[in-house]
């Protein structure tokens, strides 16, 4: 199965990481933003996979099977701080949230 | 044998570590089992090394430890050297220093900081014994500096009133100045001699200088300079009476029995470098005199119970000076050693009045005591006449030599017999205008209150009772000592000069009694007229000395470091504060709390890093 070359692998990461970047800079909701953050965590775990496939090392694979618990242990923790402040502060917007300030 | 001399310092030290590390948390027997019982062990450890000493029949015996530092030729150490000088020391230091532990216990029941209290006098008596113990002028100037840090924190123990800080402050500040002084005499004596062992330093003193010369006068000085500062001599001896703000056990163990005589003994251990300088013994012998006669009109004029006590103190201290100045070394020491005893007893009697009065300090206040404290009348009795040396007391006998080797004393001999001789009148005077005023005659108020004295306050103050009563009796080792520098030939003086040196404290008592007791004549004509008046304020204020200092020294200081508050280099650190407070304020900017700022942030700089890394 050599059909897809590997450049076009990277360059479909890329955008999935741009993607999420600029979701993660424009959005205001949390729940967004943590939905881009997924996006750009996968992108790096099809990084990782083209990259295995390429030079035919299983390292790649196993980086991202720990990115996918990573992600998910991330999502857990991200979900539960989001509903305390949803319940402390009564909004997900990320702006309203701006008391940590020098 | 004798390998436990070192206990004798390391037992009120533990005492110390295991108040101090338990910080209050002991219940308050425990902590005087402790606080005491420390100071116990540390007299039977003493007694035994004593007898041993003694029954040895060797001159002198040195511990050593282990070495402290060592650079160059330079190697003080941890030892501990032991002649009869010492064992008098640190008989004197452990036995009334556990007397008035034990009274302590009772006195202190009722202060929250209990604890605090022992750990501190613990350390104290560590200190003191290093000091006396010290076979090298680096341990004794460790010791002579730990007791003075005793001194400060225990002086201002009533830390809450400010009074009591200043107090603390002054003493320090004006002990520090003797300090300095007696720090550069051991660099001195260092660079000249190369050693600082004690019995070295001496030979060598010996072999290499002059009788008279330079370099001998110079040290002696500085030493003395020392000296002056720890026992409240002229010119330093303003600290003392204001010490009298720390609690009363404090003032009878620290500035009555042994700190204030570490001077005595530092003049007494380096005697030999001040035979070397004839001219500066003399002056021990003038400012002792001097001091002795000053103190004795301050005392006078004194409302404060525990203020005249302190002038006796420095008094009595200008007699030990005094008989060191004409080579009594060994009256000086036995003085020294009955003061102790009597000295402690007054003060510790005065703070069983003071405590049943409820911390009345005026006199005048008081009044016809006698029946209602029986046991202070008794014990201010049997130190007043010990004080005033009457025949047959400890007192008579120590001052009667020390004024003896005086007389003997050619040239100056005379005036300085007479000076001391009047200085005795004084003495009656003062101490039994105490005592009649505050145990006889009318009594002025205080009427209500039961005497304080359960049997550990009372216990210590019938010891003292009787040491001060047969203390004449005890013959102190330290003839071999002082071998080679004192004469032992017998005074022989009229009786005459015996008859004047007896009656003449009489006559004081008799005058005061006069004065204050029988009312045959009347204090307030003598005080009728303006120069009378004026007197008295300037005895009352010491002679003027505090407002003296205060316009010579402190004011022009403080002047000085206000001119001195906004020079360059304050400058040069403000500079950096301000320089600090603008790059803050740059920083604070940048955080503004909001997340996608700082994902931005992160994002730009990975982009700069990557591009850098692919362009170079």
């Amino acid at each position: 199965m050599q059909g897809i070359p590997y450049e076009h692998g990277l360059i479909l990461a890329s955008i999935l990481f741009a993607i999420g970047l600029v979701g993660v800079l424009t959005r205001r909701n949390i729940v967004f933003l943590l939905m881009s953050l997924e996006i750009m965590l996968n992108a790096c775990g099809l990084a990782f996979i083209v990259a295995s496939a390429r030079w035919e090392q299983a390292d790649g694979q196993v980086m991202f099977l720990m990115i996918l618990t990573l992600a998910a242990a991330e999502v857990a923790v991200g979900l539960g701080l989001i509903i305390q402040l949803y319940r402390r502060y009564h909004t997900v917007d990320i702006d309203r949230l701006s008391e940590m300030k020098g | 044998m004798l390998t436990q001399i070192w206990l004798m310092p390391t037992l009120p030290l533990l005492g110390f570590l295991s108040l101090v590390l338990t910080a209050g948390t002991l219940p308050k027997r425990a902590v005087a089992v402790i606080g005491a019982g420390s100071i116990g062990l540390a007299f039977l450890v003493a007694l035994s090394v004593a007898i041993q000493f003694l029954a040895s029949g060797e001159e002198a015996v040195t511990q050593s430890l282990w070495v402290w530092m060592s650079v160059g030729g330079f190697n003080p150490g941890f030892s501990f050297y032991i002649d009869g000088l010492t064992v008098v020391m640190m008989l004197v230091i452990t036995g009334v220093g556990f007397l008035i532990h034990l009274y302590s216990t009772g006195f202190m029941i009722d202060d929250p900081s209990y604890s605090r209290f022992f750990s501190y006098m613990n350390l104290f008596v560590a200190a003191m014994l290093t000091l006396v113990l010290a076979d090298n002028l680096v341990l004794l100037y460790l010791g002579w500096e730990g007791v003075g840090l005793c001194s400060y924190l225990l002086i201002g123990f009533w830390y809450t009133n400010p009074e009591n800080g200043y107090a603390a402050r002054k003493a320090f500040v004006v002990t520090r100045v003797g300090d300095t002084s007696m720090a550069l005499g051991l660099f001195l004596l260092f660079a000249q001699l190369g050693t600082l062992n004690i019995q070295d330093m001496l030979h060598a003193a010996e072999a290499e200088w002059q009788v008279g010369s330079g370099m001998a006068i110079a040290a002696a000085l500085l030493l003395l300079g020392g000296a002056v500062g720890k026992s409240a001599q002229l010119p330093l001896q303003t600290w003392l009476p204001d010490a009298m703000a720390g609690p009363t056990p404090i003032s009878a163990l620290i500035h009555a029995a042994t700190m204030v005589t570490a001077g005595v003994y530092l003049i007494a251990r380096t005697h030999v470098v001040f035979e070397l300088a004839p001219s500066v013994q003399e002056l021990v012998a003038w400012i002792g005199l001097i001091t002795l006669l000053m103190s004795g009109f301050t005392a006078m004029a004194q409302h404060d119970i525990k203020r005249i006590l302190a002038y006796s103190t420095i008094s009595q201290i200008g007699y030990m000076f005094l008989g060191l100045g004409v080579g009594a070394w060994s009256a000086a020491i036995f003085h020294l050693m009955t003061h102790a005893f009597f000295k402690a007893l007054l003060f510790l009697g005065a703070g069983t009045v003071i405590l049943s009065l409820h911390h009345e300090h005026d006199i005048f206040k008081m009044g016809g005591k006698r029946k209602q404290l029986p046991v202070a009348f008794l014990s201010f009795l049997i130190g007043g006449l010990a004080l005033t040396a009457f025949p047959f007391t400890s007192g008579f006998f120590s001052k009667d030599e020390i004024l003896l080797a005086a007389l003997a004393l050619e040239g100056p001999g005379t005036i300085l017999w007479l000076g001391g001789v009047i200085g005795a009148f004084f003495t009656g005077i003062y101490t039994f205008r105490l005592i009649f005023v505050v145990f006889f005659g009318e009594s002025k108020g205080h009427d209500q209150e039961k005497e304080v004295a359960g049997w550990n306050m009372a216990g210590p103050l019938f010891v003292l009772m009787l040491l001060s009563l047969v203390g004449g009796f005890i013959s102190i080792p330290v003839d071999a000592v002082f071998a080679h520098g004192e004469e032992h030939a017998e005074h022989h003086v009229s009786t005459l000069i015996h008859g004047i040196m007896i009656v003449v404290p009489l006559i004081g008592i008799a005058i005061s009694y006069l004065f204050y007791c029988s009312g045959q004549l009347s204090i307030d004509k003598l005080m009728a007229s303006k120069l009378a008046q004026s007197l008295h304020r300037f005895w009352f204020s010491g002679w003027g000395m505090d407002k003296l200092y205060d316009g010579l020294f402190v004011r022009p200081f403080v002047a000085l470091a206000r001119l001195n508050s906004k020079d360059f280099i304050d400058w040069l650190y403000g500079l950096l504060v301000s320089l600090t407070r603008w790059g803050n304020a740059l920083v604070v900017k940048s955080q503004t709390g909001y997340l996608r700022w700082y994902a931005l942030s992160i994002a730009l700089g990975l982009a700069v890093l990557l591009t850098l890394g692919v362009t170079l």
